[in-house]
């Protein structure tokens, strides 16, 4: 049974005093436990939305999700999510919020710690534990929030451009991070993305989107072996790119993606 | 150095007065000056009278500001929270929000008698909407990411209140509270002059009429010390609980 699907789904977002907005339109697709699935496209075309229904955040309007074979009817700590606005408690440390999915499963404090500060470390903030999260930097942030899923340890990651904040020097460290955990966790990853080159790396498909009212326009095997030589990932992308510039050009770009709901 | 700056012309308003009323300037039976108020102040001090006064009034104050807190806080996140008690408490609210809650101590007299209780009615009924206000404000401004958040992180339902809701407000709570205190102080003192037995009000209104206008004032003088007192405790507590904020 597939871990994730995702069957006939739209979502008309109503607003009071303007037109209804189409964001996705009739999307399909399903995920195998264990896959890495990326999804690219234009801003403003539901990749955020499409996340947020399987989180169980929001309902369609048409349509079901179900996870192994069940309809999502909320959300659960069974999905961790990276939200694209990072999210974070800003009233707790970064430890408390790193501690905080471990406090409320009921894991002893020592325990807690323990996980949380392998998470901290991991995501190059030691030092950082005591500090709250206005004092941080974006990437900094977007650091805390991966870290506080990563403890959580759910089975199914949903990441909203989880590296979109970073330098590259710690973006390229915190892709292999994940691909490791991923390798070796074997979690099943719904990942949003804008840089194709990432997607590639990371995913075993991409998903490409159209521009809103967003639907699945291509979706491309990019399970490369891991000895794969970067031409490889470099030509995949390229491909992949093409096939989203068109999407691009057709979507007029809405002002600051940052203003947006997470 | 700010604490000079703050005091000084304090100092300095003091001396001026003391200076107008010995060369003659102001009736000293009418305005005493401030070394006759110092006097004042030590009679009711050594008499242990004064202390009675401040323990019963801060009593009345401290059981009428807790109770609306508490209740406040739970009355505004309810009315964000679920339809039906928003749709009972607004209208009452709204009408109850330009009286002036001294116009109802006597009413309180008349329900609770002379003694604490209706003091205690008066200050919390007076607390109470600047902390429910601000509560509600605040719990309907939560930003629909952070619920989401604690709720893939495992958050039950019941502990959203207390681990995203609370938190969240607590910036509104502690400013409705604040403005609370000061209302607190004013309804204190009023509840006070009209009927009873005990407190600074009573205080202040007694010697007032015996014409010892120099404890009189002492004891205002002790009102306000009071009252600034708490505000800047509870200012120094509110950084302290909210120092996660952006400054
Ligand atoms: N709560 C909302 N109310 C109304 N419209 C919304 C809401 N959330 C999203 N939208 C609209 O739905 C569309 C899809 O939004 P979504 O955030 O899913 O896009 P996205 O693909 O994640 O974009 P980006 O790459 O910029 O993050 C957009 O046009 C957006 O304006
Ligand atoms: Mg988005």
């Amino acid at each position: 049974m597939p871990h994730i699907e995702i069957v006939g789904i739209t979502k008309v977002y109503e607003q009071p005093a303007a037109p209804p907005i189409v964001a996705l339109d009739g999307v399909d697709l399903t995920v195998e436990h264990d896959q890495f699935v990326s999804l690219v496209g234009p801003s403003g075309c539901g990749k955020s939305t499409l996340l947020h229904l399987v989180g169980g955040f929001i309902s369609p309007s048409t349509g079901e999700i179900r996870i192994d074979g069940r309809p999502v009817t909320g959300p659960g700590p069974d999905r961790g999510i990276v939200f694209q606005n990072f999210a974070l408690f800003p009233w707790l440390t970064v430890r408390g919020n790193v501690e905080y999915g471990l406090a409320e499963k009921g894991i002893p404090r020592r325990e807690r710690r323990k996980v949380a500060q392998h998470f901290i470390d991991m995501v190059k903030l030691t030092g950082f534990e005591e500090v709250y999260p206005h004092r941080l930097s974006g990437g900094m942030q977007q650091r805390v929030a991966l870290a506080r899923m990563l403890a959580c340890d759910p089975q199914i990651l949903l990441m909203d451009e989880p590296f979109g904040a970073l330098d590259a020097q710690t973006r390229l460290i915190l892709q292999e991070e994940l691909k490791e955990i991923w390798r070796q966790a074997r979690k099943t990853v719904l990942f949003v993305t804008h840089d194709v080159r990432e997607a590639v790396f990371l995913s075993q498909r991409v998903v490409v989107m159209t521009a809103r009212p967003g639907r699945i326009k291509e979706i491309v095997d990019t399970d490369l072996p891991a000895d794969a030589p970067r031409l490889a990932v470099d030509a995949l992308a390229e491909d992949i790119w093409a096939t989203l510039r068109e999407e691009v050009l057709k979507a007029v770009v809405p002002g600051d993606r940052r203003e947006q709901a997470p | 150095m700010t604490t000079i700056r703050f005091y000084l012309p304090l100092f300095l308003s003091l001396v001026a007065w003391q200076a107008a009323v010995t060369a003659g300037l102001a009736p000293a039976e009418m305005v005493p000056a401030p070394l006759a108020v110092f006097e004042g102040l030590w009679r009711l001090l050594r008499g242990g009278e004064l202390l009675r006064h401040v323990g019963v009034s801060m009593y009345r104050q401290l059981a009428g500001f807790m109770l609306a807190a508490v209740i406040g806080t739970a009355l505004g996140i309810g009315m964000a929270r679920l339809e039906g008690v928003r749709l009972v408490f607004e209208p009452l609210l709204k009408l109850l929000y330009p009286l002036p809650k001294s116009a109802l101590i006597p009413l309180l007299i008349l329900w609770f008698g002379i003694g604490h209780n209706s003091k205690i009615f008066a200050i919390f009924l007076g607390c109470l909407l600047p902390v429910v206000l601000s509560v509600y404000n605040g719990s309907r401004g939560i930003p629909r990411w952070l619920v989401w958040s604690a709720q893939s992180l495992g958050t039950r339902p019941y502990r959203l209140l207390w681990k995203v809701y609370f938190p969240a407000t607590l910036p509104d709570l502690l400013s409705g509270l604040r403005i609370g205190l000061a209302l607190s102080f004013t309804l204190l003192v009023s509840s006070e002059f009209l009927i009873a037995r005990a407190g600074l009000g009573f205080l202040i209104q007694s010697v007032g009429e015996m014409g010892d206008y120099a404890a009189m004032f002492a004891a205002i003088l002790v009102v306000a010390l009071i009252g600034f007192a708490a505000d800047r405790l509870f200012v120094r507590l509110m950084a302290r609980a909210l120092r996660w904020q952006e400054p």
